[in-house]
């Protein structure tokens, strides 16, 4: 295609949505609407997901090892866990590190344990954190069965259950956000096929003077690609604002309380901004593009 | 040059609109294609610029093979050929040196040469003064001059022209049929489906008359030879 030829069909793609004012404006509150609504649980997702990732990270496998190791079993017992594929750090807490830790835990009852320090009936002990959180079950069961591993403890049971719950939460997140899609996809492809059944004349006799069926698709293309972003726009910047302010009420009103953790604004608002983007110029462009095809079988 | 070699042409619906055409028209010839409504005639036509596909036989338009070509080849034989219709197909939005021009930037002709073309073609159907009017400011006959003029902008070798004077009062017509003879006489074949006996038979050309979807009279100089 010469680029003179792009040109004119940009030019014409513009110059339709002005010609056709109100189905283009019907067409883009479309799009705004059903993206508002996509981008509200877009945030809602990305932040409940946020948060079981928080919890998740939480979780860690204690290694206790047998008190007759000598530090060269316990050297040994480290590379083993280290070679397991699935770990990503480990942590070695020695007795003394461990009875400190017990102590502080207890808080004013600490002089339980007073004295302990020179007959340390603790085990020397490893934190070892995995890659994916998943993988914790299966980890403990390896590392249970090395040489001088007394006890591996990592929460068993709970842990299952919260995996099963953020596992729950997520898929029900990623259906509702597809069927959104979808249903922002049909509603759009919708209201675009009516301007296009509007000019169908103008489509007829492009077809009769000889035009080429892409000459015909290119301006419909440049019209559903500036629909669908013009659409994207309006809910970008009014959940970047609005989801500025939550932030900004939720920090004022309880700063202490930390117990769930907001994602940032930033790269937050990017990334929905893009998602909000991509998902509009798809679907005005789809949109137009299906709709236009009816008319090229003349 | 247009030739079609038994033609057959068969809707969807089951009717039989084309029974085996065999025709041969000339380069620079003027033939009028007459028939009862519902003939066939139509079909005849739309066959020519490709809007239906023949359900057997062969159509040999100007070195292409319509009957056989590609999808995306089809543009290239439109541009071969310029048509005319009944009730004009003008864009109502454009002027009519847009709906002129039109045509030309669908083909990508370069800028440059659109101008003038286009104020030739226009001054050729004598509406170069109402260039920038649009469609719903001009009479029947000058909408169908700018139709004329849109078919002949790129120059086709053919011209197809179904039943042109159609929605035209006589004089109009008249006006329109002259400037057929015109582009006729500089070199272009047309090919014309009309119900207007007074003009077949006062403008002796060629005649083909179809019926039931089949050629019954092939003659020159012919006569319309219906009673309205």
């Amino acid at each position: 295609m010469k680029i003179r030829t792009l040109g004119r069909h940009v030019r014409e793609g513009v110059k339709n949505l002005g010609r056709n004012g109100w189905m283009t404006f019907a067409s883009i509150s479309a799009v705004t609407i059903t993206l508002l609504i996509l981008g509200v649980f877009l945030i809602l997702a990305m932040n409940v997901n946020y948060l079981a990732q928080t919890v998740e990270k939480q979780v860690e496998i204690r290694v206790f090892l047998d008190t007759l190791a000598t530090p060269e079993n316990v050297k040994q017992v480290e590379q083993n866990i280290r070679a397991i594929p699935k770990v990503e750090s480990v942590a070695f807490i020695p007795k003394a590190e461990g009875l400190k830790q017990l102590k502080e835990s207890m808080g004013e009852k600490a002089y339980l344990f007073e004295g302990l320090e020179k007959e340390n009936p603790l085990p020397d002990s490893f934190v070892v954190k995995t890659k994916l959180p998943q993988d914790t079950a299966d980890v403990a069961g390896q590392i249970q069965k090395l040489e001088f591993v007394e006890s591996v403890n990592y929460g068993q049971g709970t842990v299952e259950k919260l995996f099963a719950a953020t596992s729950t939460i997520r898929n029900v997140g990623i259906a509702f956000i597809v069927g959104l899609g979808f249903t922002a996809m049909f509603l759009i492809a919708n209201t675009i096929k009516l301007t296009i059944v509007a000019r169908r004349r103008e489509i007829e006799i492009m077809k009769l003077v000889g035009a080429t069926n892409w000459f015909i698709r290119w301006p419909f293309f440049v019209e559903g690609l500036l629909m669908g972003l013009l659409g994207a726009l309006i809910p970008i910047v009014l959940l970047t604002v609005s989801y500025y302010y939550l932030l900004d009420a939720v920090y004022s009103s309880m700063p202490a309380v930390q117990l769930f953790k907001l994602l940032p604004l930033f790269p937050l608002a990017y990334q929905v901004a893009l998602i909000l983007a991509a998902i509009g110029a798809f679907i005005g462009i789809w949109g137009s593009l299906v709709s236009v095809r009816r008319f090229l079988r003349i | 040059m247009i030739e079609m070699f038994d033609v057959w042409k068969t809707y969807p619906n089951g009717t039989n609109a084309l029974k085996g055409i065999n025709v041969r028209i000339e380069k620079g010839e003027f033939v009028y294609v007459v028939g009862p409504s519902g003939a066939g005639k139509s079909t005849f036509i739309k066959l020519m610029y490709r809007e239906e596909k023949p359900t057997k036989g062969q159509i040999f338009l100007g070195g292409f093979n319509v009957s056989r070509i590609k999808e995306r080849q089809i543009p290239m034989v439109r541009r071969s050929i310029g048509v005319v219709f009944q009730d004009f197909k003008l864009l109502p939005t454009l002027s009519v040196y847009e709906n002129v021009a039109f045509a030309m930037e669908v083909i990508e002709t370069p800028p440059k040469q659109i101008r003038p073309r286009v104020m030739d073609v226009l001054g050729l159907v004598k509406l170069k003064h109402k260039a920038k009017m649009l469609p719903s400011e001009l009479s029947g006959g000058e909408q169908q001059r700018v139709a004329l003029a849109r078919a002949l902008v790129n120059n086709p070798g053919i011209i197809i022209a179904d039943e042109p004077t159609g929605n035209l009062d006589p004089d109009t017509s008249w006006e329109i049929m002259k400037l057929f003879e015109e582009i006729n006489q500089r070199g272009t074949t047309v090919v014309m489906a009309t119900h207007n006996r007074e003009i077949v038979n006062t403008m002796r050309k060629r005649v083909i008359a179809i019926e039931a979807g089949q050629i019954v009279r092939d003659e020159q100089r012919g006569e319309y030879g219906y009673e309205d």
